[in-house]
């Protein structure tokens, strides 16, 4: 048997390469991989079958994990195409994003403190509706390969990222 | 994971929280964002006639660290002219803190802070 390591987790799925992906198909083609490369099905295999099976099943793994991901996603189509998204050392956001930004985290520290629950989730309708707009936006860039664009976008999920997550730990606090 | 002392006495009594008027002529802001953690940072200084720093405020949402370096850069800034206040390192920051490697992007956002609120306070006075 054989794998190839070095093709992309969209020809691995049999996927055109783009942002826009039918997530069903991408399931089901992971389970067929999976099903195919279990580690399980050579347990009684020499040691090198074995060890490409644990290979193939990690790369699968991780394809399957970084498609089904918009972020993950839209970050691996940039690398890709040879672009590094600076996630952790851009800090030259928009000013409007940013005041937007401090703006999200008062209304979530001022509905946490008066333990406001209808409004930390409206908080978060409000928040998945953006970020939904945004990989909207995003999908639109890459297809045109605006890179550059694409990557402020890449980096403004992560800021969305963070506060969906931090509206869930509101409201957490305040329902426990 | 432990902060460490100064973090922690900057964190419990953070100096400078606030913020001035942004269309005031005087004031420089600056506006930086981690997008690994999320960190949002608005530094801002008060600039006398005579170009030094008087006065620096600033509003950190983020972790410990991310609040102490933006407290203790605001300290620093005081006094300092504007290409003075450009040649803080963040390295210094990190230092004077004891910073763990890993939040060592807080001290890079506070400087980036500064050098941003340098550069809004220069670009209305051109």
């Amino acid at each position: 048997m054989q794998f190839d390591f070095n093709q992309t987790y969209f020809t691995l799925f049999g996927m055109q390469q783009g942002f826009a992906i039918d997530t069903r198909e991408l399931d089901q083609r992971y389970r067929d991989l999976q099903a195919l490369w279990h580690p399980d099905r050579f347990a009684s295999s020499d040691d090198t079958a074995r060890r490409l099976s644990l290979q193939a099943s990690t790369f699968v793994n991780e394809a399957w994990q970084t498609l089904k991901s918009p972020l993950a996603r839209a970050r691996y189509l940039l690398r890709l195409n040879g672009i590094d998204t600076q996630e952790d050392t851009n800090t030259a956001m928009p000013m409007d994003f940013l005041m937007q930004q401090m703006e999200w985290r008062e209304a979530i520290a001022e509905a946490k403190s008066s333990r406001h629950l209808d409004e930390l989730e409206r908080l978060g309708a409000e928040l998945r509706e953006e970020i939904a707009a945004l990989e909207q936006l995003l999908g639109g860039q890459l297809d045109v390969s605006q890179w550059d664009a694409a990557s402020t976008s890449v980096r403004k999920l992560r800021f969305l990222e963070k506060l969906d997550q931090e509206i869930g730990d509101a409201i957490e606090a305040v329902m426990f | 994971m432990a902060y460490s002392e100064q973090v922690l006495d900057h964190y419990e009594n953070p100096r400078n929280v606030g913020s001035f008027e942004k269309g005031d002529d005087s004031v420089g802001t600056g506006m930086v964002g981690a997008p690994a953690c999320g960190d949002v940072m608005k530094l801002q200084i008060k600039v006398g006639e005579d170009g030094v720093i008087q006065d620096a405020k600033f509003k950190t949402y983020g972790c410990g660290s991310a609040i102490a370096s933006s407290s203790l850069v605001t300290e620093w800034v005081k006094g300092k002219t504007l290409d003075e206040a450009l040649t803080i390192k963040n390295t210094a920051i990190a230092e004077e803190l004891a910073l763990p490697p890993v939040k060592i992007h807080c001290s890079i956002l506070a400087e980036d802070a500064i050098k941003a609120a340098v550069e809004d306070y220069k670009k209305k006075h051109q």
